[in-house]
């Protein structure tokens, strides 16, 4: 029984938001659908938010290691829920303020982050062991090339060169994959929907 | 108190301190780092409330003009369930919506991805080959038909990558193995614009703060 709700409620919602797709008499039932989704599952980042709040607080608690930095998340967090609630979130009010001042710069710097990693890894990763690892690492190398001024300076083909690689191979390889998984897509949700995979019900059978 | 300035100084010092990690892990990059998870963290709650539960949930529920939808108490409660998880006594509740997310996501992504992932990029590849004029174009046009087709044999695991579909598989690898190379620069590049534009802030908008024009 304790399963069997679930993979009923399971079913039921999956065959109307297909059903819906097709039969436009179910088209209203499947908006309604969607907006139930949408409110349960924006439940999950107040999950989140709980159990970030947990996570430190333990850590405080215990005085885990970094633990003294776990005041200045709870700090954050508070200050973002109080004024958003309290003070509203319309341009010019301290929540705005907070994240264009100050939430905008980290997420930039944190993502721009990346491209020394990114960087660092492929100079590790990247080994020019057989052709297909060369071939890799050429077309990578051509498209950074290509974007920026010194491609340009070494030779005036290299931009056609690497705009070329972007909408032929490219296009070739990144449509084999999205048609590859979407009919993995298609399978997993069929298997989802009729109740053959239920690990999102906890790994039970 | 003048709150641009201020706002340039916090974003430059914020910035700093989570650069510092270049040199190697810090207490400044630590205390920056964990600033931005709880900041973050908050910004999501307060955005949710404020664009999906108020207008999705609340709005239905308690209409302008008057009265009380109970129908809408069903997804309420359903989110508390989601909630509950983190009560041990009560986390079997989390399973009803948790199947309700799961079921209705299948079923919409099921249908999406099938209309546009699967069919519109089959549409797209089923192209002539003398499309565009030049001899160029030509070769371009297979050379997208035949990757695509032998990039699909290569995901195709029921049957063994031997003989003609070994070989029609090691072409898809070939085209594969080029198309990650693209799309690893180009993401490479667009993360290389993103520290371009922080430098830039760095250079034209902080150090002017300090009377440093450069």
């Amino acid at each position: 029984m304790r399963l069997v709700i679930p993979l009923m409620i399971t079913f039921v919602a999956g065959m109307i938001m297909i059903l819906q797709f097709f039969v436009p008499a179910t088209q209203s039932m499947g908006e309604s659908l969607q907006e139930w989704y949408m409110i349960v599952a924006s439940a999950a980042i107040f999950l989140g938010a709980v159990n970030l709040i947990q996570v430190h607080t333990h850590k405080i608690r215990f005085k885990l290691k970094n633990w003294k930095y776990s005041p200045v998340t709870i700090i954050g967090f508070s200050v973002m829920i109080l004024t958003g609630l309290f003070l509203g979130i319309e341009p010019g009010r301290p929540f705005d303020y907070m994240f264009s001042q100050m939430m905008v710069p980290m997420g930039a710097t944190m993502f721009s982050l990346l491209a020394f990693f990114v960087a660092s890894a492929a100079f590790r990763a990247f080994r020019a062991s057989n052709w297909r690892a060369t071939l890799l690492l050429v077309s990578a190398f051509v498209v950074m090339l290509g974007r920026v001024p010194i491609g340009t300076m070494i030779w005036d083909r290299i931009p056609l060169i690497s705009e070329w690689i972007m909408q032929v191979p490219n296009l070739a390889g990144q449509r084999a994959v999205m048609i590859g998984a979407a009919m993995g897509m298609v399978a997993t949700s069929l298997r989802m929907i009729f109740g053959i995979e239920r690990s999102y019900l906890g790994g039970a059978d | 108190m003048n709150w641009t300035v201020l706002g340039i100084w916090l974003g430059a010092l914020l910035s700093l301190s989570l650069y510092s990690f270049l040199y190697r892990d810090n207490p400044f990059y630590k205390f920056a780092e964990h600033l931005f998870v709880g900041m973050s963290a908050g910004y999501w709650v307060i955005y949710t409330i404020k664009n999906v539960l108020i207008p999705n949930w609340w709005d239905n529920l308690v209409p302008a003009e008057g009265g009380m939808q109970p129908i809408w108490l069903i997804p309420g409660f359903l989110g508390l369930f989601m909630i509950l998880r983190v009560v041990p006594k009560l986390s079997g509740l989390s399973r009803m919506s948790l199947s309700l997310i799961v079921g209705t996501g299948a079923g919409l992504s099921m249908t999406a991805m099938l209309q546009t992932n699967a069919l519109a990029q089959v549409n797209g590849t089923i192209i002539a080959l003398g499309q565009g004029g030049g001899w160029f174009d030509w070769v371009s046009n297979i050379i997208i038909v035949t990757g695509v087709v032998c990039g699909l044999v290569y995901f195709f695991f029921s049957k063994a990558h031997t003989g003609i579909v070994g070989r029609t598989a090691n072409v898809g690898i070939t085209i594969l193995m080029v198309a990650f190379g693209a799309s690893f620069g180009y993401t490479v590049m667009a993360r290389i614009s993103l520290l371009i534009g922080q430098t830039q802030f760095m250079l034209f908008e902080w150090l002017p703060t300090m009377g440093i024009h450069l």
